[in-house]
């Protein structure tokens, strides 16, 4: 492990390889709360931060799984432990930090069903990622979410404005923004660190 | 054997994470104001969002902080509102009904300066030559950012102007957010006369760019018996609270810009009576004036 591989990681994580662009995982919360900027990076703060805590705890889960042969319950254990740490972030921030759990209300809940955060525990996985491996992923991985999620809002907020056809308004022109969105990234594929 | 691992491993698991999740609830426990779950439970429990908050948790928290008024669920009615206010310990609202209403009857009879074809919204058409598009700088473009604005289906654009279906509004204040100019306020729900004009402008400059304006002629406020309508800054204002709605100020105004909008007979027989009256009045005077100057020579 060096510098330049984290590094790599870090890059595919949020340009080549982004959650959503080019994998399509955490769809549902980036078409349903992108309507406004505000939100959007809200719930692109908060999804960074639940993708490195569950990277980081699935990790040690994985361990477990492989020590006793049971790697085939890796999606049903990741998702017991994503459930659980958003509820405890959840009780933790309204302790701790309430300013900010208000500014995250109803989103933070939301996160428990954002297939990125469990995708991001099986990539994991997949990739044989070390320790620190694993949570670098899962922050660049969520700064890619955010970085989609902000973008798309940033474009949503303008097409409420122009006369879009009768039959195209509201999810459909969405859909095709996200996916013109999408086409611009595969720009980035090849992008490499040596 | 395998799956007795996998069962034992997950069960253990979950009965851990619970354990977790049991203990940090009490550690991190918040304490709620007792009072808060049955603010809660005399709200509608709908979450329609029409108070502006988000749902009844973020309403019943609001209304509890002072920051919104008991009355903000509009769904729960005087009676939400009456039991809440039991709970706060505050004094039930009078339980006036309130709706809201545009200040405005320009409309066709508005003068435009060009024709605006840009982006259907008001806000964006305020902002092209300084919102010149319509001459008066105080009135209803009609784009109907209102319109999009509300969600109960309670204000339509009506010839070129925006008016407030009273039966469907709730007074969330959607429509008076959205009016770039400020034209929609809050008016009683039995209020029936209202001066649908907000030009500031002096009289002669108001008349140029609208037919049905306010021009600060003050026949309203001459006319009213009641103290009840005022101009104020170039426009006539009507006190909500000593108004009767007996719309003689509607039938003495010029301008038509009182409404509702008396017909053109109502206002022949209202000038007839008030001609009449300044006859009698002023034969009276003459009378009295008569009176005086007999008398007088026999007193010296």
């Amino acid at each position: 492990m060096s510098i330049t591989s984290l590094l790599a990681i870090s890059l595919g994580a949020i340009l080549t390889n982004n959650f959503i662009f080019s994998q399509f995982l955490g769809v549902c919360p980036f078409l349903g709360v992108s309507k406004k900027i505000d939100t959007a990076v809200g719930m692109g703060g908060a999804v960074t931060f639940v993708m490195a805590l569950a990277s980081a705890f699935c990790f040690f889960i994985n361990k477990v799984l492989v020590a006793l042969n049971l790697e085939f319950m890796q999606t049903v254990a990741f998702i017991l432990v994503v459930a659980s740490l958003v509820q405890f972030v959840e009780m933790f921030l309204k302790k701790a930090i309430p300013t900010l759990y208000t500014a995250l209300g109803v989103y933070l809940p939301l996160i428990t069903t954002n297939c990125a955060v469990l995708g991001v525990a099986l990539l994991n996985v997949q990739n044989n990622y070390n320790f620190i491996e694993s949570v670098v992923y899962g922050i660049t991985g969520g700064l890619g979410f955010l970085l989609a999620i902000f973008l798309f809002a940033a474009v949503r907020e303008q097409t409420e404005f122009s006369e879009t056809p009768k039959a195209f308004e509201g999810f459909p022109i969405a859909l095709i923004t996200s996916g013109l969105i999408a086409l611009a990234f595969m720009g980035f594929s090849g992008l490499k660190v040596w | 054997m395998t799956i007795a691992l996998a069962i034992a491993v997950l069960g253990v698991l979950a009965i851990v994470f619970g354990l977790i999740l049991a203990f940090a609830a009490k550690i991190f426990e918040v304490e709620v104001d007792p009072r808060l779950p049955q603010i809660q439970a005399a709200l509608a429990g709908a979450n329609c969002g029409g108070c502006g908050y988000p749902g009844c948790a973020g309403c019943a928290e609001a209304m509890l902080a002072g920051k919104a008024p008991v009355t903000a669920c509009a769904p729960a009615g005087a009676e939400g509102a009456a039991k809440i206010a039991a709970i706060l310990g505050m004094e039930a609202p009078t339980g006036e009904k309130m709706v809201a209403h545009v200040m405005c009857n320009g409309g066709c009879n508005a003068q435009k300066n060009f024709e605006y074809r840009g982006v259907k919204d008001c806000l964006a058409a305020t902002k092209v030559c300084g919102g010149d598009a319509l001459a008066c700088k105080y009135g209803c473009f009609g784009f109907g950012s209102c319109v999009a604005a509300c969600q109960f289906d309670a204000i339509h654009v009506v010839d070129g102007v925006a008016v407030v279906d009273k039966e469907k509004c709730t007074n969330c204040g959607a429509c008076r957010e959205a009016c770039p100019r400020k034209l929609i306020t809050e008016v009683p729900y039995k209020q029936k006369v209202f001066v649908n004009c907000s030009n500031k402008d002096k009289g002669p400059a108001v008349a140029k760019v609208c037919a049905n304006s306010c021009i600060a002629c003050g026949m309203c406020e001459r006319t009213c018996k009641f103290d009840a309508i005022h101009v104020i800054d170039n426009v006539a204002v009507i006190d909500y609270d000593k108004c009767k709605n007996c719309t003689m100020c509607a039938k003495a105004c010029p301008k038509n810009a009182i409404e509702p909008i008396p017909t053109p007979e109502e206002k022949e027989k209202f000038k007839a009576a008030q001609k009449a009256a300044a006859e009698k009045k002023a034969a009276a005077a003459k009378a009295a004036a008569e009176a005086a100057a007999a008398e007088a020579p026999k007193a010296e």
